[in-house]
């Protein structure tokens, strides 16, 4: 009865919705270069602050098809007393 | 100052060498030196859908072997001045081609044309790099469906690692009633998702087989369709025009609103 004026899902966004999440994991998957990018900026980043474990670490993607998490595991060796700057 | 545009899509079937065709037809019925390439070497249609294959002497192939002058290759369409046709071979295969040689070939061209439109085959294999070797800009064709948009995607992303910074997308077949339904992916969606300029929205148009069964591109008495004006406003966005899109807008009548909401 609420047919007459709610409206039924739309097809168009099933296939909206679909594309989005597929097309987010094509294009994780086709970027094995931007993710060695990103490990190494991280590592730049946090080396600021803190030694750490190179060897060590994981950098991984979890989740499953609604949504996805960049899952890091870096293992520190000690604090750095002062700032480092990278220049 | 002549331009090379190689007009691609990823999948199959979703209008590429209609869009050759038809882009070609317009360009020069605007007084531009058009040459049109069919990169699908082994699967040649262009020469079909222009109804030009009575006439193929010589081919694309033949011309990188050194069979022939690139000249002798070109067929000229005698509807229009400053139409040709450059055609693929049929019984080789694409690896005939190499990139290089199809940049050298494009840049040959460019020296007696405005513009060199490449029509490129489906997939992203050698085909595909040898159709974009000598292009400066790239168009891509999709239809509003999953499996097309999802092909574009992947295609948009070869183009800019092989540096083609700004494509265009055409989205062909658009049917405006399913679209108003809600049943059809509309253009504010698939350019969310593409994040790419809308070169063109080409409606659904049965003329268009109707054009294709005769040889006679949509282009060429656009006056009798929708999509035939909708290729010739995306050759004047390529020349640089500001065009505003056709309104596809088709009001439903009484008896299929009726009917839509006893279904809902």
């Amino acid at each position: 009865m609420f047919g007459w004026f709610g409206r039924k899902e739309q097809s168009k966004d099933v296939a909206r919705d679909r594309l989005k999440l597929v097309l987010m994991q094509d294009r994780m998957a086709l970027a094995p270069h931007t993710m060695e990018q990103m490990k190494d900026a991280v590592i730049m980043a946090i080396s600021q602050f803190v030694e750490i474990d190179e060897k060590g670490l994981e950098f991984e993607w979890k989740g499953n098809e609604r949504s996805k998490a960049l899952v890091a595991n870096i293992p520190v060796r000690s604090v750095r007393r002062r700032v480092k700057t990278n220049d | 100052m002549s331009e090379a545009i190689v007009i691609t899509s990823g999948k199959g079937g979703v209008g590429k060498t209609t869009a050759c065709a038809n882009l070609g037809v317009a360009l020069a019925s605007m007084g531009h030196k058009v040459v049109l390439v069919d990169a699908d070497i082994g699967l040649r249609n262009l020469d079909v859908v222009m109804g030009l294959e009575n006439r193929i002497v010589y081919d694309l192939v033949d011309v990188v072997e050194g069979f022939c002058r690139l000249r002798q290759a070109l067929i000229k369409d005698k509807r229009l001045d400053g139409l040709f046709l450059l055609p693929a071979a049929q019984t080789k295969d694409k690896t005939s081609v190499t990139p290089d040689q199809m940049k050298q070939l494009v840049d040959q061209l460019k020296e007696d044309h405005d513009y060199i439109l490449v029509d490129c085959p489906a997939g992203i294999e050698q085909g595909f790099k040898n159709a974009i070797a000598g292009a400066d800009r790239a168009l891509i064709v999709t239809t509003p469906e999953v499996a097309a948009v999802r092909d574009a995607d992947r295609i948009i992303g070869l183009l800019e690692s092989s540096g083609f910074d700004d494509p265009g997308l055409i989205v062909n077949r658009l049917k405006p009633k399913m679209v108003a339904k809600g049943d059809m992916m509309d253009i504010p969606d698939i350019i969310d998702i593409l994040a790419i300029r809308l070169m063109g929205v080409v409606p659904d148009d049965e003329y268009i087989v109707v054009s294709t069964n005769r040889g006679e591109p949509a282009a060429l008495a656009a006056e009798k369709s929708k999509a035939g004006q909708a290729f010739r406003n995306i050759a004047r966005r390529i020349l640089g025009e500001e065009v505003p899109f056709l309104d596809l807008n088709e009001q439903e009548t009484f008896w299929e609103k009726l009917i839509r909401l006893i279904r809902a």
